[in-house]
């Protein structure tokens, strides 16, 4: 019988497709699951294990030193809190000034928006280092077009501060978020303006018809983009470094833990610093760094990964 | 409002106050736009062209012409050498990652078993590869140390000699052999980067209406040919938007952002740093327009 033949073909191709597709994702969940897996296996051996070629992933001396030396030298719980804070400030309020900059391009256009729109574009285009060093002497001795020296006398020096973050992420020019501003424009154009209508037709003005129907709708938009800005600030290391260098946040706490570390062992009764047991205490630290993301992610990510696929990223 | 009618500044029509209060929702934007991006713009446009000296006062700016670009391109010497390795990184990567993302996404569009905990791994690089993380990674010594014990590196290259050898006897030719073995061994490197290209990828899939596909396969097209056929014209806008955000992701951090900061914060060149940033951001801005300009020609609109 032909057909039943051809049936099973049909059959085994979809098996050893199957087969193929299991193998492909298989193996690259390893890929990258492979450093965290390893980190983990690292941070809870003990020095003896570091030398010994029998272990691999599972330690003959299972220990936490590892865990106590870095919560002490990088000033866990205080960083922790101090990254938390910065994140959770400059998420809320980038996502605040990006929705209402997305909601004004998308939905009312006035004479010069769509140059205005441009100039978002441009900030997404011009590499951050371009601007680096104009807006770091600007905020060293920051002015606001004149107005803080006529209060104070004096310009203020901001670095050091979270005035920066504030700043910028309240006016929409934080990291990536002409990239949010994106999201959100292209989210808003998707809802159907007859809801919009109806709503000014019932009475509810501008301000209200964005706070009661836009906003509840645009939830899966606001939710990638809390998740983006949260996470992208948190690991950020190129405007934490410049901005806060003396604040004890993760990224800069991460960079000079290596150093911090050496130095310790250095003065202290243990042996000259080994470059490996450094290593060793320092993928500790990136593991206890990218360990409060990680159990954010595993609770938010089936919302996030549903979500994401509808916010219209997709023009 | 009511009791003086003639002070009234603009038409009240719906359009006129949706204007005006399009200007009010942008107005913080604006405010970010022009202190934080378009004031500093010009100035490290004008410190480009300048020598800056500081002293107690403040900062003397000087103009002294093209020298801070000659400078960069004749004089430092790493410059240049930075420059070609980030491009020739950006050109060699980009495909890559578009590809395998790609790739990925139509995957993790089917349906199998597991898949919700598939698609979960597969964003995780999202949110762990980025910035000081990546930095911090690359030197691990312990990682190293851990893949010699366990062999991993020779199991590595073994794999993909055999297959360069398997091609090369097959008569592919060496450039491609090279630029594919030499993705192999960089896997991580894509993977963790294609992240955000497989979520915009996959939303895009999404959008395309099932209708299609049964259409298609009441013609009797097999999967492969509904793949050329269908999702490829259909997700080919995306394919412009993932270029593009590809290249400026990966120029968001690299050793030519290195070298321009050491160049301001360590020896304090302002003027020389501001003019690399700048011969930096026209490279960029070279490579995004060609290779806009190169897919907008073959992509397909549904309009």
């Amino acid at each position: 019988m032909p057909a039943s033949r051809l049936l099973s073909i049909q059959a085994w191709k979809g098996w050893l497709w199957s087969f193929v597709r299991l193998v492909l994702i298989a193996g690259l969940s390893f890929v990258i699951l492979y450093p965290i897996l390893q980190k983990i296996a690292t941070a809870i051996k003990d020095k003896a294990d570091l030398y010994s070629p029998i272990v691999i992933w599972i330690p003959e001396h299972v220990s936490l030193d590892n865990f106590r030396q870095v919560i002490s030298i990088m000033d866990y719980w205080v960083t922790l809190g101090n990254t938390f804070t910065l994140s959770a400030m400059t998420t809320v309020l980038t996502a605040i000034s990006c929705a209402l900059a997305g909601y004004g391009f998308a939905r009312l256009k006035f004479k010069g928006s769509n140059l205005l729109f441009a100039g978002v574009v441009l900030t997404i285009l011009v590499p951050p280092t371009t601007i680096l060093i104009p807006v770091y002497l600007n905020l060293k001795d920051f002015t606001l077009m004149g107005l803080v020296p006529l209060l104070t006398g004096k310009p203020v020096n901001l670095l050091n501060t979270y005035w920066p973050f504030v700043l910028t992420s309240m006016t929409a020019s934080s990291l990536k978020a002409g990239l949010y501003i994106f999201i959100f424009r292209q989210f808003f154009r998707g809802i159907p303006k007859e809801v919009e209508e109806a709503a000014y037709i019932d009475g509810a003005g501008v301000g209200r018809t964005f706070t009661r129907i836009m906003l509840p709708n645009a939830v899966p938009s606001i939710v990638t983009v809390l998740l983006f800005s949260f996470v992208w600030q948190w690991n950020d290391s190129f405007y934490t470094t410049t901005y806060l260098t003396s604040s004890k946040v993760m990224s800069t706490q991460l960079a000079s833990l290596p150093y911090n570390l050496a130095i310790l062992l250095n003065d202290g009764q243990s042996s000259s610093a080994d470059p490996f047991y450094l290593s060793m205490v320092q993928d500790t630290g990136i593991l206890m760094a990218i360990l409060p993301l990680i159990i954010i992610y595993i609770f938010v990510q089936r919302y996030f990964v549903e979500s994401i696929e509808r916010t219209g990223i997709v023009g | 409002m009511k009791s003086i009618p003639g002070f009234r500044l603009a038409p009240r029509t719906y359009t006129g106050k949706k204007a005006l209060w399009g200007f009010v929702y942008v107005l913080p934007w604006l405010i970010g736009f022009i202190v934080f991006f378009f004031i500093p713009l010009l100035s490290s446009l004008r410190y480009s062209l300048s020598s800056i000296t500081a002293n107690s006062n403040g900062i003397i700016v000087h103009y002294i012409g093209f020298k801070n670009y000659v400078e960069a391109l004749t004089v430092n010497t790493s410059f240049n050498r930075t420059l070609t390795e980030s491009i020739v990184n950006m050109v060699v990567n980009v495909p890559l990652i578009v590809i395998f993302s790609l790739f990925l996404a139509v995957l993790l569009n089917q349906k199998f078993f597991g898949r919700t905990a598939a698609r979960a791994i597969f964003f995780l690089p999202v949110i762990l590869a980025s910035g000081i993380i990546m930095n911090l990674e690359s030197t691990s010594l312990v990682q190293a140390i851990n893949d010699e014990n366990s062999g991993a590196k020779a199991i590595h290259s073994l794999g993909s000699f055999e297959l360069a050898r398997m091609m090369l006897q097959a008569g592919v030719s060496e450039v491609i052999v090279d630029y594919l073995t030499g993705a192999v061994n960089r896997i991580y490197q894509i993977v963790s980067q294609s992240g955000v290209q497989i979520l915009i990828f996959l939303a895009g899939i999404q959008t395309i209406s099932p209708q299609l596909y049964e259409a298609s396969k009441m013609e009797g097209a097999t999967g492969y040919e509904a793949f050329w056929k269908i999702t490829f014209p259909m997700v080919s806008p995306l394919i412009l938007v993932n270029v593009i955000y590809t290249i400026i992701d990966s120029f968001s951090t690299n050793a030519m952002t290195d070298l321009i900061r050491e160049t301001g914060f360590k020896t304090f060149n302002f003027g020389l740093s501001s003019a690399m940033a700048w011969l930096y951001f026209l490279a960029v801005a070279v490579i995004l327009l060609i290779s806009s300009v190169l897919i907008s020609r073959k992509v397909f609109y549904q309009e």
